[in-house]
């Protein structure tokens, strides 16, 4: 899911680039306000969790295993800002240290991973977890993997990076799934650290639960119209990013562009290809919005 | 003489309300090196962390003839110098010199002093070759010195040790022996290591079950509660506990 | 773990270790933005970055080989979308694809093989990084082998104990969340320890900076001829 360089156009790495500093900025901001210094080395430590928590197998099925990323996990135990600060910082360093991840695409790896992803991660539990609590972590984290891939998927075909039908909706297969194992190690992991020590684990207050959930609905309703509208053009994405001139450079189109497998092409999957991300995108702007228009409510 | 540590009546609880510290009284000298004995959960790592404030309990702390409140605590926090059992978690900046130097720009001191005292602080324990290094890349007994060097930059007036010996091999153990040996401040050394106590020490206390039930010559403490690491009781060691390094 | 060569690397002598961290940061994002807004097809600007960067490692006094190697990396990724390019007709872009991302790889490694983490995360604050992001990674910077070896333990220890097969697999879930829960709360009271021995030190609440950066005349002549450099290759 990291993005390396030289990939997106550079009117999307750019433009990502602006939105994820100021997104981190207002997360910093955030942060400031909740904690001072004296919270960093706990923040750093479980940064170093995560990233060492990273790389332990989940085995999920004949052969394969899962891993976790981790957003959803640090949002439930550590709050919203400080799960996107840590999640920035993980990235960054994936980034410089390690090479996964563009230097330029930082921006854009930061925005799906670190910012919508996290936020997706957060939302589902700070609306319904204090209700029913597993239900909600496993949405939220399902609903964070399912985001950031997307989005990632939605920026590559904007820049007109090639990809078959067949192989978009095959990523499309892996993200469900890796979002569902996100899903279950997050909710079995939060199990295990509650039965550890209960105060590891935020409890979501019940005061804003009304509205909310008010608004958690109407952002889910706009999703789901916004998907039926993105949806009614075909490779709806890739042909937005030409129209606006996006793309890099002027694809040819040869006799090969066009890959179709007959049971693979049926209209509904793709339409779903270009809905998808644009349902991701449409949520992930509402549950800004609704968090803005929530926190002064109850101002 | 007024000591140097006054310790009167301390009570302390724990959060579930179990009582960690119970009526403890202490006192320390300038320049006395005291041993703290005790079975695991006594209350030995208690007690040293209310000299410092940093667990607050009820009861009449003066150190260097400070009382210990909250307007006070960096002042006593200077004077009492803390060694913790687990290295990697006291050296937490990204190389040794900075660590070294952490403690004196808290003191208020402007970087260059800081970086001349952590100079003077890792030559005094023989690390001045690590300056530039990550603590990563120490070994447990580098770090050791290097957690020692960190508090010595302080110039405390009191050092206190918390299982010193923890992860140290043999030759690590002695090299800190000696080094302990030539520092001249008062020290507190908690630990169940009683030949390394007995190598600094001449006095140790026992705690049990949060009451301090014994002070005395550490002789006499290790016999009285048969406090070594044999197997075997003591009578039958060929060795007494009266040997020393 | 491969990242140790890396910071071993970092902790080398050269002309490129000396340099202020700021001058390599802005000279590598000089260099990226180039090579990202370079034509695919600009086979001769490519060839001069590929000079630049071999320039580059043996000024740096890094293996040159080494280097290389570990910028492969990228490939896998870059390969496979590079080929679905070249069977959609775009051969250009398809090559285009594979050799710039694999030079920013290259650029990244150059950096970051001549400038140990908390030197260039000093460089990113005095470019204007909030202290909170910087403070917040030196700290997972510095905890990140520890935890890491802890967690390589749990799995150790797990494995011992696990059986075969897929009767238990649920188990073998089961135990990596609790292998997880326990490395969460070891961590979180690693942390109390950090924070205690920082209040035994009497920190006061507020990190004070140690060694301030030193911009000089020679890092200045480094960014401004990098920096010129790649411009001037790029608009020939």
């Amino acid at each position: 899911m990291h993005i390396p360089d030289n990939f997106l156009s550079t009117p999307v790495w750019a433009a990502l680039d602006v939105v994820a500093v100021s997104a981190v900025g207002l997360m910093v901001k955030r942060a400031r306000r909740e904690l001072d210094d004296s919270r960093i080395p706990l923040l750093g430590v479980m940064g170093a969790f995560v990233f060492a928590a990273q790389m332990i197998n989940f085995p999920v099925g004949v052969g394969t295993s899962g891993h976790l990323v981790g957003g959803a996990l640090l949002a439930c135990t550590l709050g919203l800002a400080p799960a996107a600060l840590i999640m920035t910082v993980i990235i960054a360093i994936q980034a410089f240290v390690f090479q996964d991840g563009g230097v330029l695409a930082l921006g854009a790896n930061v925005f799906n991973m670190a910012i919508a992803g996290v936020l997706a991660g957060y939302w589902p539990y700070r609306i319904w977890g204090a209700g029913r609590r597993r239900p909600a972590i496993f949405a939220g984290a399902v609903l964070s993997v399912m985001v950031s891939a997307s989005l990632a998927l939605g920026e590559l075909l904007i820049s007109g990076i090639k990809m078959p039908r067949p192989l978009i909706l095959v990523s499309l297969a892996l993200f469900a799934i890796s979002a569902l194992i996100e899903g279950a190690i997050t909710v079995s992991v939060i199990q295990a650290i509650d039965k550890l020590n209960p105060s590891f684990v935020r409890r979501p207050d019940r005061a804003n639960a009304p509205v909310l959930v008010t608004l958690g609905a109407v952002a889910l309703i706009l999703g789901m119209v916004g998907f039926l509208l993105a949806s009614t053009t075909p490779d709806g994405i890739e042909r937005l990013g030409l129209k606006l001139g996006l793309h890099s450079t002027v694809s040819f189109h040869a006799p090969l562009a066009d890959y179709t497998v007959p049971l693979l092409d049926s209209a509904w999957l793709r339409r779903a290809t270009g809905g998808l991300a644009g349902l991701v995108l449409i949520y992930a702007i509402c549950a800004a919005a609704g968090r803005l228009i929530g926190r002064q409510r109850s101002a | 003489m007024t000591p140097i540590i006054e310790v009167r009546d301390l009570h302390f609880q724990y959060a579930d309300g179990a009582k960690a510290l119970d009526g403890v009284s202490f006192t320390l000298n300038a320049g006395e090196s005291v041993a703290l004995f005790g079975a695991n959960g006594s209350g030995k790592t208690t007690f040293v962390l209310q000299l410092n404030g940093i667990l607050r309990g009820q009861g009449n702390i003066t150190v260097c003839g400070l009382p210990l409140t909250k307007d006070n605590l960096a002042a006593v926090r200077s004077k009492i110098g803390m060694v913790f059992q687990d290295s990697d978690e006291q050296l937490f900046m990204p190389t040794v010199l900075e660590d070294v130097a952490f403690g004196p720009l808290n003191q208020g001191l402007q970087p260059e002093e800081a970086t001349e005292r952590a100079r003077s602080a890792l030559e005094q324990v023989g690390m001045e070759n690590a300056l530039a290094r990550a603590p990563y890349h120490l070994s447990a007994g580098e770090k050791r010195k290097v957690a020692l060097a960190g508090v010595l930059a302080m110039q405390p007036e009191i050092l206190v040790l918390d299982e010193p010996t923890t992860f140290l091999d043999p030759p690590a153990q002695r090299n800190l022996l000696h080094l302990l040996r030539e520092l001249p401040q008062a020290k507190i050394i908690v630990t169940h290591n009683a030949m390394f106590a007995a190598g600094i020490a001449q006095r140790a206390v026992f705690f049990e079950r949060g009451k301090l039930v014994a002070d005395g010559l550490l002789e006499d403490i290790v016999q009285r509660f048969d406090w070594t690491y044999s197997a075997l009781p003591l009578s039958d060691l060929r060795y007494s506990a009266q040997r020393r390094f | 773990m491969h990242h140790v060569l890396v910071d071993q690397w970092s902790q080398g002598a050269s002309p490129m270790h000396a340099r202020d961290p700021r001058a390599k940061v802005v000279a590598l994002v000089a260099f990226l933005v180039v090579l990202a807004t370079t034509a695919p097809d600009a086979f001769a600007t490519l060839a001069i970055d590929a000079a630049l960067l071999a320039a580059g490692i043996l000024i740096a006094r890094l293996p040159l080989s080494g280097v290389l190697l570990r910028a492969m990396g990228v490939l896998p990724f870059s390969l496979t979308f590079g080929l679905m390019s070249w069977m959609a007709g775009d051969r250009v872009r398809a090559l285009g694809l594979v050799e710039k991302s694999y030079l920013s790889t290259v650029a990244v490694l150059l950096l970051i093989g001549t400038t140990p983490l908390p030197r260039l995360l000093s460089g990113l604050a005095a470019l204007g990084t909030p202290r909170l992001l910087v403070l917040l990674a030196q700290f997972l910077y510095r905890y990140l082998f520890v935890i890491s070896e802890q967690a390589q333990h749990l799995r150790l220890a797990a494995l011992c104990r696990q059986g075969a097969g897929t009767k238990h697999r649920r188990s073998r879930f089961r135990a990596a969340a609790g292998a997880l829960s326990v490395l969460f709360a070891r961590s979180y009271y690693r942390a109390e320890g950090i924070h205690r021995a920082m209040l035994a030190r009497a920190f006061a609440g507020r990190f004070a900076p140690l060694k301030p950066l030193r911009f000089r005349a020679s890092d200045a002549v480094f960014a401004l001829a990098t920096i010129s450099f790649f411009i001037l290759v790029r608009v020939e």
